[in-house]
């Protein structure tokens, strides 16, 4: 049960992928300018990863270790492939938008690191956990990304969220402030990678809080005190 | 007896941050002062607005980094940076433009690098870039000398514009460019750019009542202004010769050769000069000891760079005047000409030579 909690806190926080790793910046930055849009290519991305995990786990003992790169390759265009093809199917609008980056997912560095580093060693349980918690953890981050650019470019909420859930999703839209001139900044490439930015920073002041309340309770119990450094290490 | 031992440099300049700053920002006023007369006394505003947010935003990010506050307000560098942006944007822009602008260039661009040397561009023209792609109509609606303006600005004018957007009589900017024919008027630089790209030539766009017998009506005496407290900060060793006479070398040089290739589709090295923020950029944005080139020849080479850049994007780019683009791009080979240019250590042989 420990295991399962760890990788959870992996994939959501510790290992986050957009986060801590800064893998899949591309449709990361480029992506996020709308709720709708980052959402749209977060749970594309979760389904792909969940998918991918799933059937990597399952091949796993049947792959020679040679090839075995060039195999999740032809999975994860596979897969990728499906789920556009199903966007474009359900959610036309949608795929128009995102455009590119829906099949760009094949080259997205999560897909293929989480098949090659946990999926391809891992039973398939863990490994379908493992792939909806990096792609959850890969969602939220795009989804704050998406908020935080739509709200400062154009002070609105779930803008155009019909696009994604259907023509009730209109009720969704939140005009949260009125501007006659939208703060380009925020929409534009550069914005994204300012506030992600902030994103990071603001994790790493969270962790390095919680570090250090952890080092002075760790000080206390503390009774020996060679070889510090290594048994730190080991632990981190 | 003892020996002290110190590491280099051992000759040290006597001149404080402070001091340096202050006489920066007195060399600004020749320029301020014209700005003023053509064109009414919103720049005025813009400067106050500007100075009270830099120290604001400063005092602020040092109390959160836990520094000590007073003393880096002292050295009058935040408020460098907003002298130099409120010169540079239009006069009568919305409040919160200026704000921003200065926000962004005292908590982004520089505090978040780590403060007063480290910060890798300049901040006044990292945040005229930043409100320049945020909101190009604002930042766009310069208005014509008082001379040319239709609507007599009155007393309180830029006041209101500033604040509400409109002037007093509740004149909107569009309709305070306009002249008495019902036609809008732009800069100098951005009216050759307009006339040039649909058809006419140079000779035909200087007809226009926005030039003056050289350069833009009251531009040019602006820039001539800029030159002046240039050649004082050069006068009191604030600022060195290279870059100033490399940028303005290198845009005099480019401008001359289309000019000799083609007079009636380039304007003379004269205009080019005089127009804008040429001066400005020279003298003072380019010569920033921070985000600029330490070396000597590198020194010469960000300079040239910045011309040639200048040059470029107001001949063949999308926006009338370039000094901030040119100037943040050249901030950015900064580490690579001072690699490139690194002098050779005593007692060493020069690269190459065995």
């Amino acid at each position: 049960m420990s295991d399962y909690r760890n990788i959870v806190r992996q994939g959501l926080w510790q290992n986050n992928p957009g986060l801590v790793q800064l893998l899949g910046l591309c449709p990361l930055l480029a992506t996020s300018s709308t709720m709708t849009n980052s959402l749209g290519l977060g749970f594309a991305t979760m389904l792909v990863l969940v998918s991918t995990n799933l059937m990597v786990s399952l091949i796993r003992s049947q792959v020679p270790n040679e090839i075995r790169i060039p195999i999740f390759v032809m999975v994860i265009a596979a897969v990728v492939t499906a789920i556009e093809q199903l966007m474009q199917a359900y959610t036309y609008q949608l795929s128009q938008s995102l455009g590119i980056f829906i099949p760009l997912i094949v080259t997205n560095c999560i897909v293929i690191g989480r098949a090659e580093a946990f999926a391809s060693k891992n039973p398939l349980l863990p490994s379908i956990v493992d792939g909806l918690m990096m792609g959850l953890g890969f969602t939220l981050v795009l989804f704050l990304l998406g908020t935080c650019r739509e709200l400062l470019g154009q002070g609105t909420l779930f803008d155009g969220a019909e696009a994604l859930f259907g023509a009730w999703a209109t009720v969704l839209r939140v005009e949260v402030f009125h501007t006659e001139s939208h703060f380009l900044l925020a929409i534009l490439p550069p914005g994204a990678f300012m506030v992600l930015g902030f994103l990071i920073a603001a994790k790493n002041a969270i962790d390095a809080r919680q570090k250090t309340s952890q080092v002075q309770t760790a000080s206390i119990t503390r009774a020996r005190v060679t070889h510090v450094a290594s048994s730190e290490n080991s632990a981190g | 007896m003892s020996f002290r031992i110190a590491s280099s440099p051992h000759n040290h300049s006597q001149q404080h941050t402070c001091v340096l700053m202050q006489k920066v920002i007195l060399a600004c006023l020749p320029g301020i002062a014209c700005q003023v007369y053509f064109f009414g006394y919103g720049v005025l505003l813009q400067l106050v607005l500007a100075i009270l947010t830099a120290w604001a935003s400063e005092a602020l990010v040092l109390r959160l980094r836990q520094k000590p506050v007073l003393p880096r307000l002292k050295d009058h560098s935040a408020m460098l940076t907003a002298v130099l942006l409120a010169v540079s944007i239009p006069a009568f822009a919305p409040w919160w433009v200026i704000v921003l602008g200065t926000a962004f260039a005292i908590i982004i661009v520089k505090q978040l690098y780590g403060g007063l040397g480290h910060n890798l561009f300049n901040p006044a023209m990292a945040a005229y870039v930043f409100l320049l792609v945020s909101f190009p109509q604002q930042m766009t609606s310069w208005l014509p000398p008082l001379t040319l303006q239709a609507q007599q600005q009155q007393w309180l004018d830029p006041v209101c514009a500033v604040f509400t957007d409109f002037s007093c009589a509740g004149y909107s900017l569009t309709q305070l460019k306009t002249d008495i024919d019902g036609m809008t008027m732009a800069t100098p630089l951005d009216t050759i750019k307009t006339d040039l790209s649909t058809g006419k030539t140079l000779t035909e766009s200087l007809q226009q009542p926005v030039f003056d017998s050289f350069g833009g009506l009251g531009w040019n005496y602006i820039n001539l202004a800029f030159l002046l407290g240039g050649l004082w900060l050069w006068q009191q060793k604030v600022i060195q010769w290279r870059i100033p006479v490399a940028v303005l070398g290198t845009l005099g040089l480019c401008s001359l050769l289309g000019y000799l290739i083609d007079p009636d589709l380039h304007a003379s090295p004269l205009f080019h000069l005089l127009s804008g923020g040429t001066m400005l950029a020279a003298f003072f944005i380019a010569t920033d000891p921070v985000s600029a080139s330490t070396t000597l020849r590198g020194r010469l080479y960000y300079g040239a760079l910045i011309g040639l850049l200048i040059y470029l994007i107001r001949s063949f780019g999308g926006f009338p005047d370039a000094v901030a683009f040119a100037v943040m791009l050249a901030n950015l080979a900064v580490p690579l000409i001072d690699y490139y240019s690194r002098p050779r250590t005593y007692g060493h042989k020069p690269k190459g030579s065995f």
